[in-house]
């Protein structure tokens, strides 16, 4: 081995051992060990927060309101689709309460005439032309919609 | 003297090229090059989930509540410029133009803005990540912050995403987005959160009409499986090879 060599190896030897130290404290835990990325991620995103509750959820409570609802055209829509995320509400019930949408322009979300949409798919209306100046839940239980209340007589039910 | 030389030299040269060009090539014959080496592979294990996602063009009705439900689990940005699902009402015009609308992702509802004689045909697609298992995103991740998940859901290591944007610009449906607070790239976890407790995502959750589908592909008789067998679905942009696990029934060829 030339005399070189000798004195160089010692000083190569210690240049990796310094970039492996480097690299160790720099490449955090678990990384690598699925793939190019950091493996306790996985478990860090399965810890989010969870805001929506699920229908079976509101059954518990509720179960005289979804069983109107079961009977009647709405039975596909969750609760929460109206009345918005409830799982705090779940968790507290007297603190905390939902949103109970009212206006014409939340019926009409999915109502409003559209040529978008299927009129095999969904009922729609004229907002412009159908019973103005009303909220649609003034007729309609939204639970059962086909229900009209008995109260409201407006001269064209259509 | 020189003329030896030079054909030495020559000789030598040659015998070396071939010596590493068998060695490349020998060497491909072990381990064949993988562009998408960091990408994870389709798993072979059959018991283990692996997350897909079908959207039903011919329900939705466009009525915006899974943009808005996304919005709420997830606690993206109020704005109207930061969406993880939106939906995109398209109309094409009986001249052959397309007019593609999304206001507020559609969270606010939609006006019909192109008479009714005027319309060839009309519908709503919704839009989300694409859940690609060769995705661009990943691959063009330099620290590896976005990654496939075993499962087969890519996700974003917000601790260690650096907010470069590479990834941003890489997606071509245009799913991510840089979290204006946290300074990092966001995008669809396909409620990993939430899918992995026995759930169904928030946006599965709201939708009306059952438009939106989420299961687990290696399920033979999950509903996911089902949907692909009874419907005719397309995944968009095939052409780009992205391994999209998103499909969608009655997909047009005008929707991009």
């Amino acid at each position: 081995m030339p005399p070189q060599l000798k004195t160089l190896l010692p000083l190569f030897a210690g240049f990796i051992i310094i970039f492996l130290i480097i690299r160790h404290l720099l490449v955090p835990e678990s990384f690598g060990e699925q793939g190019h990325y950091r493996f306790n991620s996985v478990e860090e995103n399965k810890e989010n927060q969870m805001n929506y509750a699920g229908k079976d959820a509101c059954a518990e409570c509720h179960d005289d309101k979804t069983a109107e609802l079961a009977s009647d055209v709405h039975a596909g829509i969750s609760c929460e689709t109206c009345h918005g995320p409830g799982l705090a509400h779940y968790d507290n019930p007297d603190s905390i309460r939902l949103i109970v949408p009212k206006e014409r322009v939340f019926c009409g979300l999915c109502h409003a005439i559209n040529s978008s949409r299927k009129v095999k798919v969904i009922v729609q209306i004229d907002l412009k032309d159908h019973n103005i100046g009303k909220n649609c839940i003034e007729c309609h239980n939204p639970h059962m919609p086909w229900e009209l209340k008995e109260e409201s007589t407006p001269e064209e039910n259509l | 003297m020189g003329t030896e030389r030079r054909e030495h030299s020559r000789r030598k040269f040659i015998k070396t090229a071939a010596i590493a060009a068998s060695g490349i090539f020998a060497s491909g014959l072990i381990n064949p090059f993988n562009a998408i080496i960091f990408a994870a592979e389709k798993p072979n294990d059959p018991t283990k989930p692996w997350w897909g996602y079908g959207i039903d063009i011919e329900k939705c009705i466009g009525c915006g509540r899974c943009a808005n439900a996304c919005k709420s689990e997830n606690n993206v940005p109020r704005e109207p410029f930061y969406f993880r699902t939106w939906v995109e009402q398209y109309t094409i015009k009986n001249d052959g133009t397309v007019k593609v609308e999304s206001p507020n992702g559609g969270i606010d509802g939609f006006e019909q803005t192109v008479p009714d004689e005027d319309i060839f045909k009309a519908f709503f697609v919704p839009k989300m990540c694409n859940h690609c298992y060769k995705s661009p995103c990943v691959q063009a991740c330099p620290v590896g912050a976005t990654y496939e998940s075993p499962d087969g859901v890519v996700l974003v290591d917000d601790t260690y995403c650096i907010g470069c944007r590479y990834c941003v610009q890489a997606c071509p449906y245009g799913c991510r987005y840089i979290h204006p607070e946290k300074n990092v790239a966001d995008k669809c976890t396909l409620c990993y959160h939430r899918i992995s407790k026995g759930k169904t995502t928030a946006c599965v959750e709201v939708c009306p009409t059952q438009a939106r589908i989420v299961g687990d592909l290696n399920d033979k008789n999950g509903p996911l499986v089902q949907f692909l067998k009874e419907h005719t679905c397309l995944v968009l942009k095939p052409h780009l090879n992205t391994g999209s696990k998103l499909y969608y029934n009655a997909l047009s060829g005008e929707v991009r």
